[in-house]
């Protein structure tokens, strides 16, 4: 088999996004990566929703389904249940994964549905223009918020451990180096992998994540690497530290004890260390934890199944339906 | 060991009503009678009733369970208007089911269920079994629970709960030797069912013998009635099947036949969650069930199974429907396969959940937005929900659409003996998988074959890589397209391929010449049939049709309505068929409607017909 290239995962439908769109990015970054995988374009599959990021679908050179709002999980869930031999991949938005469609992530997450689902998260209504969505932070002006949004912001990673996922990551768009290494680890996994991208909207909430691509991009990435102290910042002078009561804190490298510097474990059954992860930082603000938050064994959803409702259809034939249509009791008119 | 022979009487067809308290058995009461009933080569039909609640108060009229069986020595069409006899566990039992006792008809009751506390439960207020109120009726008052103690009293162990539980059987026994039913048939069964707890299946065998036994030697009971089998009956292989199970039946079959696994997603919900436990069962058969989080995920589910290669089936009722329009609307636009079954319940909204109605036909037919048009198919009797189903998922896979299999509340829990079909004698089902193209040529996921319908090109299949979606395609290539033109053949198209949909002929029953054409769908097909048949018996002379598809209907159907001058519909809802047929065929066709969460009964329709007639 001859080595497959970018170019054999792009579709020749004309990219849509608005110029300057991170989609732009993520999308290279995937076409770039799957070769990697070397599993043929024909058996991956592309479902996704509805928003800016729902097109994805149509530019790789994949088998795709543009499906509807927030529904993309279910249909995945109903294709892994059909299909053992796909590497299925789930594209949506934070309007469609976490509003109208928050149901169905959370069950493909606790079911661990054997799909990757990359949540492109712009904190915003892009495709509607411009409203604010449930990432949106607090305060957001928006065209329907004009006096501010109200309510707190919805966290993805937080969320999708509390569903029990199995696989949980953050990167950011125009990350070259980092985005590829959690759609890597994504791709590996045999479960539900949830993967959040900070994407930038340049129409309608542009530089919302200027703080983690920037010039300030380095004291504001936290780097996530299991087995590692966690330290960030250009010099390394910064650190998630285990404060006494138990907490985890931001703190100086260099005034925090080495044994107060939590070593990050995403191989850890309990979710704990993750969630309390995911509740430092400030997405809108920095600095942001990046990378795999959790990373678990643990049987993929129907393992088996598949084969096994494979394995009935060769053998089934018109005996067992004769002998199934006439269970039971029966009786003869001659 | 009969003392004195009992006279016999014989009956062309009898209706038996079982009553009593959910916590009586009056279900398994009813099934084994009906088996027994079956046996013995009768025609028959049986509707059980069962309480809202889950655990109603004892001895309430909401807790009344019933079990209706009709049974003849010719064919029948419909569980019956009116019980001939009404077997009451309790009062509440008899004041719940009295009312529709045919006039002179038998009551059988466990007076020992009588008692002050029971009756002022069901709202009595003085006995009923000794004052007039029942003087229209014959009643047999026999002491059930006191005959089950003692027959039970030769048993070790038994206790005189054991007893009380085997009541059922008692009654069942009783009624069993009233119509002369044999009851080895249940002996076996219970042999089978409590082979691991012998006092209880001492008890209960104990307490039928009891029953058949008392019947034969207690001069209350008599004379003996007894219901030749039926002839004319089709020569085959026959069991006695409800709509669910002969719904799983026919998805199986058609799942088999076609080669395709059935992926089968459901969210829990009455009356339509019993064929996901039926299904849930044939995981050896290659079926895999699964429960959705929500009646959106099941549609999501099963559409995507069918994007796999599977034979993808949601099933719900009516409030689920609703949830399900927008995946059904994307399944119109994909073309792929996708069959929805629609277990009808009374609505609006919860509705009346355990009663039946088939007032979905419209959401059915339109419920989508924009022009969304797709096939219904229409199940008639708990038998023909087996073709109904086959025929859904035939149509499915072989147009490459959303199909709508409606049914009801009535068809799914009411049963009738259903003559088994051999496998091969089922049509053959080519799903017709598009394979790779040759390198050179593009493939197109947007042509279309003879019948309308485009490529079902499966993910793995290489060079075939295509992208669908909710969006409008170009026709042919399949990219996104907001030409106007390009719509409004597609629109075309989509409708002209559900259009084309081969429909037999609709098949008249009755003359050219008839007064009036009585024309139905669905589950009133019996309860018209009847109607009719005693319409027919009084000299008039009536025509009868009806409809299995809904869309398209038949070619036939306009050249059909014109032919009479009169026609009427009756319908379980407002009338919604009969506007369809008005606005497509410009007939005038006539309404009987109900909505009362009941079926039609063979005596109101025989007076509509007539009035209808004579109109
Ligand atoms: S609206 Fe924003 S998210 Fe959508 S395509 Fe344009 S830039 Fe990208």
């Amino acid at each position: 088999m001859t080595t497959l290239t970018k170019a054999d995962f792009q579709s020749a439908q004309e990219t849509r996004w608005c110029p300057g769109c991170g989609d732009y990015s993520i999308l290279a970054a995937v076409q770039g990566f799957m070769p990697e995988l070397g599993i043929p374009p024909e058996r991956i599959v592309f479902v996704t929703g509805i928003g800016c990021a729902g097109r994805f679908s149509y530019y790789m050179n994949t088998y795709g389904m543009h499906a509807i709002h927030g529904r993309a999980p279910a249909i995945a869930t109903g294709l892994a249940a059909a299909r053992d031999d796909l590497s299925v991949w789930i594209v949506s938005g934070d309007g469609d994964a976490l509003s109208i469609g928050a149901g169905h992530l959370v069950h493909a997450l606790r079911r661990n549905v054997p799909v990757k689902i990359l949540l492109f998260n712009n904190r915003i209504y892009g495709l509607t223009k411009g409203q604010a969505s449930p990432t949106s932070e607090r305060g957001k002006v928006t065209k329907s918020t004009p006096r501010g949004k109200a309510e707190a912001p919805l966290d993805a990673i937080s969320l999708a451990l509390g569903a029990g996922a199995t696989f949980v990551a953050r990167a950011v768009d125009r990350d070259k180096q980092g985005l590829p290494e959690v759609l890597r680890a994504a791709a590996e996994h045999p479960g539900a992998a949830l993967v959040e991208v900070l994407q930038n909207c340049p129409v309608f909430n542009d530089g919302s994540y200027e703080h983690v691509v920037g010039a300030e991009k380095d004291a504001n990435r936290i780097p996530l690497v299991h087995g590692r102290p966690i330290v960030f910042g250009p010099e390394g002078e910064r650190c998630v530290a285990r404060a006494a009561d138990g907490t985890l804190v931001v703190a100086d490298t260099a005034s925090t004890d080495e044994a107060d510097i939590v070593v990050h474990d995403a191989h850890r059954a309990d979710p704990g260390l993750a969630f309390q992860l995911a509740q430092i930082g400030d997405l809108a603000r920095g600095p942001v934890p990046l990378g795999v938050f959790r990373s678990i064994d643990a049987p993929a959803w129907g393992e088996g199944l598949v084969a096994e409702a494979r394995a009935a259809r060769e053998r089934v034939g018109d005996a067992e339906l004769d002998a199934l249509l006439q269970a039971g009791d029966t009786w003869t008119v001659a | 060991m009969t003392l004195v022979e009992k006279p016999t009487a014989s009956r062309e067809r009898v209706v038996v009503r079982f009553a009593g308290d959910s916590g009586d058995g009056m279900q398994l009461a009813g099934g084994r009678f009906t088996s027994a009933t079956a046996e013995i080569g009768n025609d028959l039909a049986t509707l059980p009733d069962f309480p809202a609640e889950i655990r109603a108060p004892t001895g309430t009229l909401a807790g009344v369970s019933s079990f209706q069986i009709h049974f003849a020595s010719r064919d029948i069409a419909t569980p019956g208007d009116r019980p001939d006899l009404l077997v009451a566990m309790n009062p509440a039992a008899l004041r719940a089911n009295v009312g529709d006792l045919q006039p002179g008809g038998a009551i059988i009751v466990n007076e020992d269920a009588f008692t002050k506390r029971n009756l002022l439960k069901a709202g009595y207020e003085s006995n009923p079994l000794e004052d007039d109120t029942l003087s229209a009726f014959q009643v047999t008052r026999v002491p059930m629970t006191m005959l089950c103690q003692r027959a039970a009293e030769a048993i070790d162990g038994a206790t005189s709960r054991d007893a009380q539980k085997a009541r059922n059987l008692f009654a069942l026994g009783l009624v069993c030797w009233m119509y002369d039913r044999p009851i080895d048939g249940t002996e076996r069964w219970l042999n089978e069912k409590f082979a691991g707890t012998p006092v209880v299946r001492d008890v209960n065998l104990a307490a039928l013998r009891a029953g058949y036994n008392f019947g034969d030697t207690n001069e209350l009971v008599g004379p003996r009635v007894q219901v030749a089998p039926a002839e004319d009956v089709p020569p085959g292989v026959y069991r006695n099947v409800n709509g669910t199970q002969a719904l799983a039946l026919g998805l199986v079959a058609a799942s088999i036949r076609s080669g395709l696994n059935l992926t089968f997603a459901a969210y829990p919900i009455t009356p339509a969650s019993e064929l996901l436990h039926d299904l849930a069962r044939r995981a050896d058969l290659g079926v895999r069930t699964v429960q959705a989080e929500d009646e959106i995920a099941a549609a999501g589910i099963a559409l995507g199974a069918s994007y796999g290669g599977g034979l993808g089936v949601t099933a719900t009722s009516g409030p689920g429907m609703d949830l399900k329009a927008e995946t059904i609307g994307l399944a119109v636009m994909l073309e792929l396969p996708l069959v929805v079954v629609d277990v009808q319940r009374a609505g609006p909204s919860t509705g009346m959940p355990t009663k039946t109605e088939q007032s979905d036909l419209l959401m059915a037919l339109y419920g989508r937005h924009g022009e969304a048009p797709l096939p219904v198919v229409a199940a008639a009797t708990p038998g023909h929900c087996f073709d109904a189903a086959f025929e859904a998922a035939r149509i499915a896979i072989r147009y490459r659409t959303p199909v709508i299999l409606l049914s009801d509340s009535f068809l799914a829990n009411s049963s009738e003996p259903w003559r088994v079909p051999a496998a091969a004698d089922l049509p053959r089902i080519d799903p017709r998988f598009a394979s790779s193209p040759d390198p050179d040529t593009p493939f197109l996921p947007y042509a279309r074959d003879e019948h309308g319908a485009r490529p079902w090109a499966l993910p793995g299949t290489p060079g075939a890589q295509h992208q669908i979606g909710g969006l409008e395609k170009a026709d042919g290539v399949g990219t996104i397209s907001y030409d106007p033109a390009n719509h409004a053949r597609m629109t075309e198209l989509r409708a002209a391929k559900v259009a084309g949909v081969a429909v037999p002929d609709v098949v008249v029953d009755g003359d050219d010449d008839a007064e009036l054409l009585v024309i139905g769908w669905g589950s009133t097909a019996g309860a018209i049939r009847a109607g009719v048949r005693r319409v027919r018996e009084r000299g008039r002379n009536v025509a009868r049709a009806h409809l299995h598809h809904l869309n398209p209907l038949p070619a036939n159907l306009g050249e059909v309505l014109r032919r009479y001058p009169r026609v009427l519909m009756p319908e379980l809802n407002t009338g919604q068929l009969a506007r369809v047929l008005r606005a497509e065929h410009l007939v005038d066709v006539r309404t009987y409607s109900k909505v009362e969460g009941r079926p039609f009964q063979a005596a109101e329709l025989e007076a509509a017909i007539l009035e209808a007639i004579d109109a």
